[in-house]
């Protein structure tokens, strides 16, 4: 990786509170390179325009432009088809989206939908409410005390009326690699139809749905360089075009009547009203940025990081380190210092200019079942060094001290 | 010690050793609630006497600066008439804490507040002093 990657990040340069920003807060959102800020900058002053529908140069421009970087992302993942590619506001309202318009179509009274014990809110409540609305169940595959999911467990829980396994292919808390190819064929053998979350998978390592071979994947644009704003579904087409749409409205019309519709195809058919055009402008150069990297040399970077992390973290007294070791985990590394509250060791983490998350990181089942009511978090990305890692150290020392712990 | 901003040596007092904290025989008020953005947790008790709070004790888990601005609360509260306490301001238990609290961690200063004023004015107590 390029030594002067940072110089791409203009908020890197920043002081906090007079210290220089160390940013570890990834797994919430990351940062922009300054390829996506001008790149959507630039859409807006010289591209801007409404997509598909104008006849006038800047919105066959614009709408180039919001193609293409369908184009990208399903490249980056490997789908065989853009229109696979279903553009959303963010990761949950594609989770959303599958649940309203696939799990009210497909699931009914008494099936099961299968999640793990360490699924975020967004893959989390969706679920629930259509077990409510459909008199359906759920069903957990549970963890063992590293935090891994209990692989021994699938084969039984599968022999269940299961329709649906949704698992996250990274945890935002504990930072877990799940093997999911591994899972999704064990599924797949039930008859069951698998979703991925993948938003904290997709900006981190190489993923290509062709080859996990699952059904639906959802992630988002903002936790891989790019806008807020935009999320991103991929479904296997056959699946896509057996459900009807989730909202309704222009762009996603065919035909229209006083008394009725007809839809536009795939992927417009799920897409109403007014796309986020600018925002995905900025995700194909995060596409193409990420990319340019390789996923491969960001994923080895990470794992370097996140080893020397470790390494220095178990040093530090009574601090108490969540999830599996560096091998099977990701840029995540979740912590409580003693009794401290992570609240207040974020704040005199920040004071230090070091940025991290602290609370339950929208998986509170999970943290709870953890023994805490949250932890403090810091996720890597590939412009974090191993001073940053070192600054974070100092830091939780300095808070020992003020503590004194 | 190490200094900090958002850390004085008071409040830190106040969190390793809180004060009058437990609980009261038979209270006259109490309330209790928690916060569950952190997972803070406080209870307030009281005791009354002809309008007067005798007595005052709180419980509860979480952050430094929950648990101290509690603690200080009850020591803000006794001895005070329960009328007056009407007119204690967010402000006033901001200046008691001392330090610089940002907008995130208002919640956390303010709990142990909110408890007491659920306690003694009813649970629309916040609303109407928001007017």
């Amino acid at each position: 990786m390029r030594s002067d990657i940072r110089k791409d990040f203009p908020i890197l340069k920043r002081r906090i509170e007079g210290k220089q920003l160390v940013y570890l807060d990834n797994a919430a959102t990351t940062q922009k390179p300054i390829a996506v800020i001008d790149a959507m900058a630039n859409f807006y002053k010289c591209s801007n325009a409404n997509v598909h529908r104008g006849i006038h140069t800047l919105s066959e421009e614009a709408t180039t432009a919001y193609e293409t970087a369908r184009n990208k992302v399903a490249k980056l993942i490997n789908a065989p088809n853009p229109d696979h590619i279903i553009f959303t506001r963010n990761a949950t309202e594609a989770i959303n989206l599958v649940s309203q318009s696939w799990g009210k179509t497909f699931i009914g009274k008494g099936d099961v939908i299968l999640l793990t014990r360490m699924e975020h809110h967004a893959n989390l409540i969706p679920w629930q409410q259509l077990a409510k609305a459909q008199g359906a169940r759920i069903a957990f595959i549970d963890l063992d005390k590293q935090g891994r999911l209990q692989l021994n467990q699938i084969k039984k829980l599968l022999q269940e009326p299961v329709k649906i396994v949704s698992l996250t292919h990274v945890s935002n808390v504990l930072g877990t690699i799940n093997p999911v190819a591994e899972i999704t064929s064990q599924a797949h053998e039930a008859g069951a139809v698998v979703m991925l979350d993948g938003a904290q998978a997709v900006p981190h390592m190489p993923v290509n749905v062709f080859d996990l071979d699952c059904d639906f994947m959802a992630f988002s644009g903002h936790k891989m360089l790019g806008p807020t704003g935009i999320g991103i579904l991929y479904g296997k087409r056959k699946l896509l075009n057996a459900m009807p749409p989730f909202m309704t409205g222009g762009e996603m019309i065919e035909d229209v009547t006083w008394e009725n519709a007809t839809w536009s195809e795939l992927p417009w058919k799920f897409e109403a009203g007014t796309p986020c055009i600018a925002q995905a402008v900025g995700l194909a150069a995060a596409v193409e940025y990420l990319q340019d990297i390789g996923l491969d040399v960001i994923r080895e970077h990470e794992y370097d990081i996140v080893n020397y992390a470790f390494e220095q973290l178990k040093k530090i007294e009574n601090l108490t380190l969540y999830g599996p070791g560096p091998d099977e985990r990701s840029g995540v590394i979740s912590f409580n210092l003693a009794e401290m509250h992570p609240h207040d060791l974020a704040s005199l983490l920040d004071e230090q200019g070091v940025a991290i998350r602290a609370g339950h990181h929208c998986a509170q089942p999970l943290v709870e079942s953890l023994g805490v009511t949250g932890t403090a978090r810091a996720s890597f990305y590939f412009y974090n060094t191993r001073s940053d890692v070192d600054a974070l150290v100092d830091a939780i020392q300095n808070a020992r001290k003020i503590f004194g712990l | 010690m190490t200094d900090s901003k958002s850390y004085n040596a008071l409040m830190l007092d106040h969190y390793r050793h809180p004060r009058n904290f437990g609980n009261l025989e038979r209270p006259d008020i109490a309330h209790e609630e928690s916060n569950t953005m952190c997972g803070d947790r406080i209870r307030i008790e009281a005791s009354i006497s002809q309008g007067m709070l005798t007595d005052v004790r709180f419980k509860g888990r979480g952050c430094a600066i929950s648990i101290a601005a509690a603690s200080m609360l009850t020591e803000m509260l006794k001895g005070r008439s329960i009328m007056d306490l009407k007119d204690l301001t967010d402000d006033d238990m901001l200046k008691a804490l001392g330090i610089p609290v940002k907008r995130t961690r208002l919640n956390c200063a303010l709990l142990g507040l909110k408890v007491f004023r659920k306690a003694a004015f009813g649970s629309h107590a916040e609303d109407d002093l928001m007017k």
